[in-house]
């Protein structure tokens, strides 16, 4: 595991005691040994923290299209360049199209060929983004999808499936929560989770960002 | 989650995107054993928080803003580890010296716990 380092480069020289990796396994043996901590938790606990606050970039992105109606209009036109003024944006010059949700449209972002995803506003894909299931599930059948994530529309919303690709990469502007004029840029940040911003959730639902 | 990580000030962790960055294995691991020992009750969360503000703001103020090595991940993670064993040792939890001694086992276990031994009785048989 870690220690590894010193191989290689030089046999003849030991470790150094401080160096932080030996420190941590020596803390995490003593612990272990004394039966007051789990090596599994551990693990657990790492990746579950791992993306603790989700895709900020993304999150920020909505919240500032939320306040202000110029950024808005900016940000559907020219995805990438709206996205790019708050400092975002990939070097592999993949076009951004943000797609707004209304009362009387829903979108759903899906990569049917692959995985394609907006990294750059998105961070990681969820595992189930990448599944063949959903892949398959959210063009053929997107409100059934929809409703698994907790997500009823009523009949009258029209659901439009766009196709991430390589050259064309999509972000859902999800709708403002009711009841949230008197929060701040700041605030709603918080709740603009990364699946609203793929479509499969309401903002202000689930998880948060 | 039951423990909230700083979002900014000293002992907030450095994140891209907001995931939590690490560029070596050590790092997590310090992580989350401080995460697991506060969730299983072993270490208070707050005495934690309190132990890294001071770690952060010790190193950075023998560093200087300029050189401020904390907003690095190595350099913060390193923060965080000592912390741990801040709060651990205050606590009774670990003992300092038998922390001290296990990292020293481990640093001479290291290259090759195995094969070095053998070198020493070669050594022996070529006289």
């Amino acid at each position: 595991m870690s220690g590894d380092h010193a191989h290689g480069a030089d046999h003849t020289h030991t470790p150094d005691p401080a160096d932080p990796a030996i420190r941590v396994e020596a803390i995490e043996s003593l612990l272990v040994e004394a039966g007051l901590l789990d090596p599994a938790r551990v693990d657990a606990l790492i990746e579950r923290y791992e993306h603790d606050l989700g895709p900020l970039n993304g999150a920020r992105v909505v919240a500032r299209a939320w306040t202000d109606d110029a950024y808005r209009q900016r940000l559907l036109e020219d995805g990438t360049a709206a996205i790019a003024e708050l400092g975002y944006g990939g070097a592999q010059g993949e076009h951004m199209v943000v797609v707004e949700n209304g009362a009387e449209v829903h979108n759903l972002v899906v990569c049917t060929l692959c995985s394609c995803y907006p990294w750059p506003v998105l961070g990681l894909p969820p595992s189930w983004y990448k599944s063949p299931e959903y892949r398959a599930r959210a063009v053929r059948e997107p409100r059934a999808v929809l409703e698994e994530f907790g997500t009823e529309l009523s009949d009258e919303v029209d659901i439009r499936v766009w196709d991430s690709s390589a050259e064309i990469r999509y972000l859902v502007l999800p709708e403002r929560p009711a009841g949230t004029e008197h929060l701040s840029e700041d605030e709603l940040v918080a709740l603009v989770s990364r699946d609203s911003m793929i479509g499969v959730r309401l903002a202000g639902t689930g998880e948060p960002a | 989650m039951s423990q909230e990580l700083a979002s900014d000030g000293p002992a907030a962790p450095p994140r891209v995107n907001g995931e939590l960055v690490f560029d070596a294995p050590w790092q997590s691991r310090a992580f989350g054993v401080a995460a697991a020992l506060a969730d299983a009750g072993r270490i208070g969360w707050p005495d934690f928080q309190a132990a890294l503000i001071r770690r952060v703001e010790a190193v950075d103020a023998a560093s200087g803003p300029a050189q401020r090595s904390t907003g690095t991940p190595d350099g913060y993670w390193r923060c965080w580890l000592e912390a741990l064993g801040d709060v651990t040792v205050a606590t009774s939890t670990i003992d300092a010296a038998a922390w001290a001694e296990r990292a020293d086992d481990f640093a001479n276990r290291a290259p090759g716990h195995d094969h070095d031994h053998d070198h020493d009785d070669h050594g022996h048989h070529h006289h």
